[in-house]
């Protein structure tokens, strides 16, 4: 286990003070249960998300900087948890940039010395996800042992969307054998909820894209491709999709109300955070998870398999 | 074929006619028309045993975003093979027609995917739904 992830730098982002409050409740309910503490970055900022990064991707390389020099410069983290997909695979693009390209460099430099901050260095900071740590700070021993509420009979899609595992030279502890995450075929998710004692079904669109991207370009592209992963997750079994992105779980909610009305194909599968999951195999309750606020309302499939 | 026609045969084979060679040669024109709209020739080699494998490593040439469709051609390749293993294994009729069906989802979700990589890309030719891109060339 990862000493250095009981205590972390939290990065919650933009997306978790909104659509994905659930997300940001879950993830510190589960912490305090599995005794991981959370210092939130003090004064954070949106990491460039797509928006910046299409307009000027320097830009978005200092915003992501400038967190992560918070986190190491004035509260001395040596670890950033992030776990929305946009902001870890932000900052991990960012440590890049600036691990290898001498411009981003000078551009963060001089941005930051505007903004009157000391300039990040790269691999002052980790930055991990919401999976590493969980799996790599507590383990699935010790999270079968603290399993209060096993969800057996549970199965589950683990959906882990495009952001989590690409472009791959940008995450260089991923593909290391050992246990280490795979890029092709991710599994910390279906690891821990393995642990958790749920049932995993083999769900090959696991890492697909679920057209975040086009939602407002091109919403009908992007309702036929959550229509699809919605049908191949019910095809495979699944009684609910795991997620670990707020895009990714606000698209799959979302679409899935929107297939049914503009295509008049209805699903009944049900999404929830990976976190929300765990919380409900750790005994907390579904209210301190935030599930209520789940679009695809999955207190009922709960409450009818006794887990609730 | 347009991506709508071969939209509409995937569509076609989502059921328990569904043939596993017909939705690798579809899944394998999804991919011709993206190198094709790049303006390059679709290659007849294969990458393990595959054809659609050796497409799509020549449809990401120099576009390092497209390899966000890589597994899916993986798994386009794996469900090919599990079915044509399970027709010699004599399977059940319900696992056949259950691999038949996730097989042409995940051929679906290629087309899906390159139909949207076709706009972003300003590829090709579409209907209403590239509206938003025709309307941003009109208004520069």
């Amino acid at each position: 286990m990862k000493t250095e992830y009981k205590r972390v730098a939290y990065y919650p982002g933009c997306a978790l003070e909104g659509t994905g409050h659930a997300y940001n409740q879950s993830t510190r309910e589960v912490g305090k249960v599995l005794g991981l503490e959370l210092d939130e970055v003090k004064n954070w900022n949106c990491c460039g998300a797509m928006e910046v990064k299409n307009v000027d991707p320097k830009v978005q390389t200092y915003l992501s900087s400038r967190v992560m020099s918070i986190a190491a410069n004035e509260m001395g983290a040596k670890v950033v948890m992030a776990p929305c997909n946009g902001c870890y695979h932000n900052l991990k693009k960012a440590e890049y940039d600036l691990s290898h390209d001498e411009t981003s460099r000078q551009v963060v430099d001089r941005i930051s010395q505007q903004a009157g901050h000391e300039t990040y260095q790269a691999g002052q900071v980790e930055t991990i996800h919401a999976l590493d740590w969980i799996k790599q700070g507590v383990g699935e021993d010790e999270l079968k042992r603290r399993v209060k509420n096993s969800l057996q009979g549970l199965k589950i899609a683990n959906y882990y969307g495009c952001m989590y595992t690409r472009p791959r030279h940008i995450f260089p502890e991923k593909d290391q054998g050992g246990g280490s995450e795979s890029t092709s075929k991710p599994h910390f998710m279906d690891d821990l909820l393995a642990a958790a004692g749920a049932e995993n079904v083999d769900f090959p669109l696991k890492t697909a894209c679920c057209g975040g991207a086009h939602v407002l370009s091109d919403s009908d592209t992007s309702t036929k491709l959550v229509l699809n992963i919605l049908q191949a997750a019910e095809l495979a079994g699944a009684d609910v999709i795991a997620t670990e992105c707020p895009t990714c779980h606000s698209g799959l909610e979302m679409h899935q109300v929107r297939a049914e009305k503009v295509l008049g194909k209805k699903t009944h599968v049900k999404m929830m955070y990976f976190t929300q999951l765990l919380g409900v195999a750790l005994g907390v309750s579904p209210r301190k998870l935030s599930v209520h606020e789940n679009a695809s309302d999955p207190l009922e499939l709960l409450k009818s398999r006794g887990f609730a | 074929m347009t991506l709508a026609g071969i939209e509409a045969d995937i569509d076609a084979c989502n059921g328990e006619a569904a043939d596993a060679a017909r939705l690798l040669a579809l899944s394998e024109q999804v991919l011709e028309q993206w190198i094709i709209a790049r303006g390059d020739t679709p290659t007849h080699e294969t990458r393990e045993g595959f054809r659609l494998l050796a497409l799509h490593r020549q449809g990401a040439r120099d576009l390092p975003s497209f390899n966000a469709c890589r597994e899916t051609c993986r798994e386009i390749a794996y469900h090919y093979n599990l079915m044509e293993v399970s027709r010699d294994a004599a399977l059940s009729a319900v696992a056949n027609v259950r691999n038949a069906r996730m097989m042409a989802l995940v051929a679906k979700h290629l087309l899906l995917f390159v139909s949207g990589k076709m706009q972003s890309e300003k590829l090709g030719e579409f209907c209403c739904a590239a509206r938003p891109l025709r309307q941003d060339e009109v208004t520069s």
